[in-house]
């Protein structure tokens, strides 16, 4: 049986509101954790893939997207989920990034990670836009985030470490 | 031994070196000397046990017996267990911890640099994402060697200590079995010699500069390739099987 009415680009838009559950304030699509839609006779397969091998959100997109398409009529749908190509912080939009900087996370910092992972970064307040900010923590409350300081406004803030 | 038989050992060895890894660094939740630490050594603990469920998923695919990562980790016998000895030694106080994720952790940076091509799709893509993780780990536990090592008395004689007691555990890092060997004839497995090589250089490196002995390199322990392990590897799956084994089936 083919399964007709909703094209892949159907599919992409009604998933493109999906939040990402840690972020909330960033798509599942502008992060780039969406990868792929497949319709095939047996169903619609969605094909994600994990910003961090550990990453306790994806089991949450995954009911997410199965729930979002059931509710629009569309079935059966599948989940998979992939590692390669492996998510890097390259691939989320300036979108993305402008959001994550207005909701007070700094976006990562390098267009492409070499092996610098902590070295003398100098990363924007993304309250009040001052470079004089201090690492505290290289790990967060995620595993993408490390925590800063401001020494101007004295707010912390989050940075979303090159990956 | 065919190439299914092989590659599920293999992956085996590296799923479980992942799982017992994690378990012990989850220990340092709430007991690590101050809190950034508590946050970096269960962020490391995350990523390993999601390396772990990735590669313990797909030797279950392998074997073709329908179980999952959550089967094999637990509901296996601890002579089915094919984690190296170091990822079970109790972690001791901080040095100690810190020391082993050093040594581990440039091994599998590596191992997995090498295994990102191996001619195992799967495992190549596993592998590919893990290294980017696992230069975290390296660049933490290389800064914490230095600043114990060249730090206080006190602290020198700790990392010293650690260093010294775990060495004999490192060598066992890079043997080989007959898995490997079938493994190795097709491309998929890791070439472990030239990856000693690369391990011994940085190490020496970085103790050096941490104002740390090398120590010499003399006997190897080892067991772990045949499931023979410590008495420590007893007490982790008792505590992390408990549940499975009290309510076997159990959900939530």
């Amino acid at each position: 049986m083919v399964i007709s009415g909703h094209t892949k680009q159907d599919i992409f838009r009604m998933l493109s509101v999906i939040n990402d559950p840690e972020i909330p304030v960033v798509t599942i699509f502008e992060m780039r954790m969406l990868r792929d839609v497949k319709i095939t006779d047996k169903g619609y397969e969605v094909i994600i893939t994990p910003t961090y091998s550990g990453c306790p959100a994806m089991g949450i997109i995954e009911q997410d997207i199965k729930m979002t398409l059931e509710a629009k009529g569309v079935r059966p749908v599948t989940v998979k989920l992939v590692y390669d190509p492996a998510w890097t912080t390259d691939w989320m939009s300036n979108t993305a990034k402008a959001k994550l900087k207005e909701y007070g996370i700094a976006p990562p910092l390098h267009s492409s990670c070499s092996n610098e992972v902590f070295t003398n970064n100098i990363i924007e307040c993304p309250h009040c836009h001052s470079d004089d900010t201090v690492l505290m923590s290289r790990f967060g409350a995620t595993a993408c985030k490390a925590l800063y300081q401001c020494n101007n406004c004295k707010e912390p803030f989050e940075y979303f470490k090159c990956h | 031994m065919t190439q299914e038989q092989a590659l599920y050992k293999y992956c085996l060895r590296m799923g479980d070196d992942a799982l017992i890894h994690a378990y012990r660094l989850s220990e340092w939740c709430s007991n690590a000397p101050i809190l950034e630490e508590d946050l970096a050594l269960t962020n490391f603990a995350l990523d390993m046990i999601g390396r772990a469920q990735a590669i313990l998923d797909y030797a279950g695919k392998i074997d073709g017996k329908g179980k999952t990562s959550d089967d094999l980790a637990y509901r296996r016998k601890e002579r089915d267990f094919y984690n190296h000895l170091i990822m079970e030694l109790p972690n001791g106080d901080f040095a100690y911890t810190m020391a082993r994720i050093l040594f581990v952790s440039i091994f599998e940076y590596y191992f997995f640099s090498e295994l990102s091509h191996s001619a195992d799709t799967t495992l190549a893509a596993i592998a590919a994402k893990t290294v980017k993780e696992v230069k975290y780990h390296m660049a933490h536990a290389t800064d914490w060697a230095l600043r114990l090592g060249d730090g206080t008395d006190e602290s020198n004689t700790r990392m010293q200590q650690a260093v010294d007691d775990l060495w004999a555990y490192t060598g066992e890092l890079f043997e080989t079995d007959d898995a490997t060997a079938v493994l190795e004839d097709r491309n998929i497995a890791v070439d472990m010699g030239m990856i000693r090589a690369k391990w011994k250089t940085d190490v020496t490196r970085i103790l050096t500069e941490a104002k740390l002995k090398i120590p010499a390199d003399g006997y190897n322990q080892t067991g772990s390739g045949n499931g023979v392990h410590t008495e420590y590897l007893g007490h982790i799956l008792s505590e992390m099987q408990y549940l499975q084994r009290a309510y076997p089936e159990a959900i939530w």
